[in-house]
């Protein structure tokens, strides 16, 4: 039995048969996928199609809270989900480097199977190549995924008002300063857990006043304030977040603080942000708060006239901008 | 979370603003600003990422100093990093330089040419990229103040214990002391007091204040970086002057200690020895850096690889010099977040996160 991945598992011949039927057909092999067809045949949808598509380079591919398999799933199905989309079908793409100890494309493998059943949706094609030993970095994966249009949402940031508000699902950050964590390997008790996971419930809850929902999006890469400020640029609008409201979880904020670096900038790959008429969020936010992914959901700031300006009231009570990261700030994160 | 959330206490900080307000209303002179420091990198950054800047009263005015370790690094220094690094050496190195323009590159675009580049978080990282690339050399970029000096110099200690031949230090060590005092003797400027730095001090201790104090009769104030000691630090000052007695403060007396660090100190004095250092856009300052001792060249990378460190051209334009001592306010630079911003720095105030530059453009730009 090998315990490595070696380059004729991507060759075509009886090692890629085998890797396929051993590890892709046993766990996803149902529906679309039986038989292996070269495209997937897919039942009629209703209304429009979302369709995105990611690719997921993280390093290393296993940290607090999740592995890259996860992170290919919910990334995916996240943004068709933000896009007020409900997420059904997905393709998965690997790119495997030799070398590869088969164990641990096991465990992703798995993850990728248990995230795509909690998202309801289904892994309906795929591809596995095999690079040679230091042409990729363990795994590279790519997803991409068709959903339907949830009809009621009619969703833009040009449609954000003033006197709107804010809301956000839960602790900010997290998944950036695990990965950091266990890239650098700075070990503490307690310390940052990645917050990857599903979007698609809290999407599906906030529908009911879809009509007072003006603009949702995952907070990735960038974090909060790349949205933010993407969401107000070349617009009459601004935004003032107050800081004592941002949900935080100790154990990122201490490395956070330790590093200098601005949870405001640091990406979440389990988290939305959705602006809605104030009567709306607070409606919003009682719903979330009783789903597990939305126990720590909160108002964070509110639409103002600064425009294209996201400010942020600090506990000294001052105000600053809150500006976009510049760049290298963690390199391959998701 | 203890030891943090404390000193980020809304309640506190709104009670510390109220006493400001109180003591600059009785120090107030009409036409008079009352001018305080801020030495250290650090303070600039948080003084403006809590907003404190815009809380204070008029006459209060917080100037930000040299105090920011890449700020203060000549250019000839970044031409040095860079010839090394096209000399196949591998550069390891704090993530800030690696966007310091040089004379005609930054490290950044090195790497992009196929220079080995590593970032790193703490200097021990280099120590390991040394055993892993045993047949390479390995140079750090030793810049920094007394805090920086410290873990660059322990890693020495580390290096000579392993036995590791192939790991070296470009060195361009500052010293707050000096700085300060050649702060004070400048005719341009006028600063009432300083807010002195909290991590140089946990290493340099109160006791290397008390020459300055006592010769010029000046508030230095040590605080720490949240929010609430800066504040408690700026009162504490406001205090001193209006009570007419300038003397020297320890409010970090959770961290610094009167003596400092003795085994940093006792490091320093056996690797090191003073001399005349260079300071961007200041000048030459008399024993104001720590340089290698001859002893040690097999650890100077500029000496092991023959590589000179010139004195850089910075840009003419570039007013980081002004800045840096405190004469004008970034936003004063004509430059200012125009041809100049951190994407396209011309000024290390502005390519550093610890710059005054960076810091009013991220947090204070209109």
């Amino acid at each position: 039995m090998l315990k490595n991945i070696q380059l004729a598992h991507g060759g075509g011949g009886k090692l890629s048969a085998e890797l396929i039927e051993n590890e892709i057909v046993s766990r996803f092999g149902e529906g679309p996928l039986k038989g292996l067809p070269d495209a997937a045949s897919l039942d009629e949808i209703n209304g429009k199609i979302i369709f995105s598509t990611d690719s997921y380079v993280v390093q290393p591919i296993e940290f607090e809270g999740g592995n890259i398999g996860n992170l290919a799933v919910h990334g995916t199905v996240n943004d068709i989900s933000v896009a007020g989309g409900k997420a059904k079908w997905l393709s998965l793409a690997l790119i495997l480097e030799e070398g590869l100890e088969i164990k641990v494309l096991r465990r992703i493998l798995d993850t990728i199977k248990k995230s795509a059943n909690e998202c309801g949706v289904k892994i309906v094609t795929g591809d596995t190549k095999v690079v040679a030993k230091g042409q990729c970095d363990s795994i590279y994966i790519n997803t991409s995924g068709i959903g339907e249009a949830l009809p009621e949402f009619n969703l833009s940031r040009h449609f954000i008002k003033k006197g709107d508000k804010i809301l956000v699902s839960g602790n900010i950050g997290d998944h950036g300063m695990a990965v950091l964590a266990s890239r650098e390997g700075i070990n503490i008790e307690n310390g940052p857990k990645s917050d990857t996971g599903t979007v698609h419930r809290l999407v599906q809850s906030a529908y009911k006043y879809a009509k007072d929902v003006r603009f949702m999006r995952d907070p990735t890469r960038g974090g909060v304030a790349t949205v933010l400020n993407e969401a107000v640029s070349n617009t009459e609008i601004g935004v003032l977040l107050e800081s004592s409201k941002i949900p935080l979880d100790p154990g990122t904020s201490a490395i956070a603080e330790l590093l200098g670096i601005e949870l405001l900038n640091v990406a979440c790959e389990g988290r939305m942000l959705l602006i809605a008429s104030p009567e709306a969020t607070d409606k919003i936010l009682t719903d979330w708060k009783k789903l597990p992914e939305g126990k720590n959901a909160a108002i964070i700031g509110e639409i103002n006239a600064d425009k294209e300006r996201v400010s942020i009231k600090t506990i000294t009570g001052g105000i600053r901008l809150v500006d976009v990261p510049m760049g290298e700030l963690l390199p391959r994160i998701c | 979370m203890k030891y943090l959330d404390e000193y980020k206490n809304q309640g506190a900080a709104e009670q510390i603003s109220k006493q400001i307000k109180l003591l600059s209303d009785k120090l107030y002179v009409k036409d008079k600003k009352i001018n305080i420091m801020e030495v250290c990198g650090s303070h600039t950054m948080a003084i403006a990422r809590y907003a404190i800047r815009e809380l204070l009263p008029e006459n209060i005015s917080l100037i930000s100093g040299p105090g920011c370790p890449v700020c203060v690094t000549d250019t000839g220094y970044i031409d040095a990093a860079i010839e090394l690094a096209e000399k196949g050496v591998i550069i390891t190195t704090f993530g800030d330089m690696i966007n310091v323009p040089g004379t005609k590159k930054t490290l950044a675009i090195c790497r992009s040419e196929g220079c080995k580049v590593e970032i790193c978080y703490s200097p021990l990282n280099a120590i390991e990229i040394a055993e892993k690339n045993i047949n390479k050399e390995v140079v750090f970029l030793a810049i920094g103040f007394e805090t920086t000096m410290a873990p660059n110099i322990a890693m020495l200690e580390i290096a000579s214990k392993k036995n590791l031949k192939n790991i070296s230090i470009l060195t361009a060590f500052k010293l707050i002391p000096p700085a300060l005092e050649a702060l004070s003797m400048d005719p341009e400027i006028s600063i009432d007091a300083f807010l002195c730095p909290a991590h140089v001090s946990a290493i340099i201790g109160v006791k290397a204040y008390e020459p300055f104090v006592q010769k010029h009769k000046i508030p230095c104030l040590i605080a720490s970086f949240e929010p609430v000691d800066i504040m408690l630090g700026i009162q504490g000052i406001l205090q001193q002057l209006a009570d007419k007695d300038p003397h020297l403060e320890n409010q970090y007396a959770r961290v610094v200690k009167y003596n400092g660090n003795e085994i940093a100190q006792q490091l320093f004095n056996k690797y090191l020895e003073e001399y005349d250092a260079s300071w961007r856009g200041i000048g030459k300052i008399p024993k104001s850096g720590l340089k290698l001792k001859k002893e040690f060249a097999y650890f100077d990378a500029s000496a092991k690889h023959d590589v000179k460190i010139a004195v850089g051209k910075p840009n003419k334009a570039c007013r980081c010099g002004d800045v840096l001592k405190g004469k004008i306010n970034p936003s004063e630079c004509p430059m200012f977040a125009k041809k100049c911003t951190p994407m396209n720095p011309v000024g290390p105030c502005m390519v550093s996160s610890e710059g005054s530059c960076a810091a009013y453009y991220k947090y204070l730009r209109k």
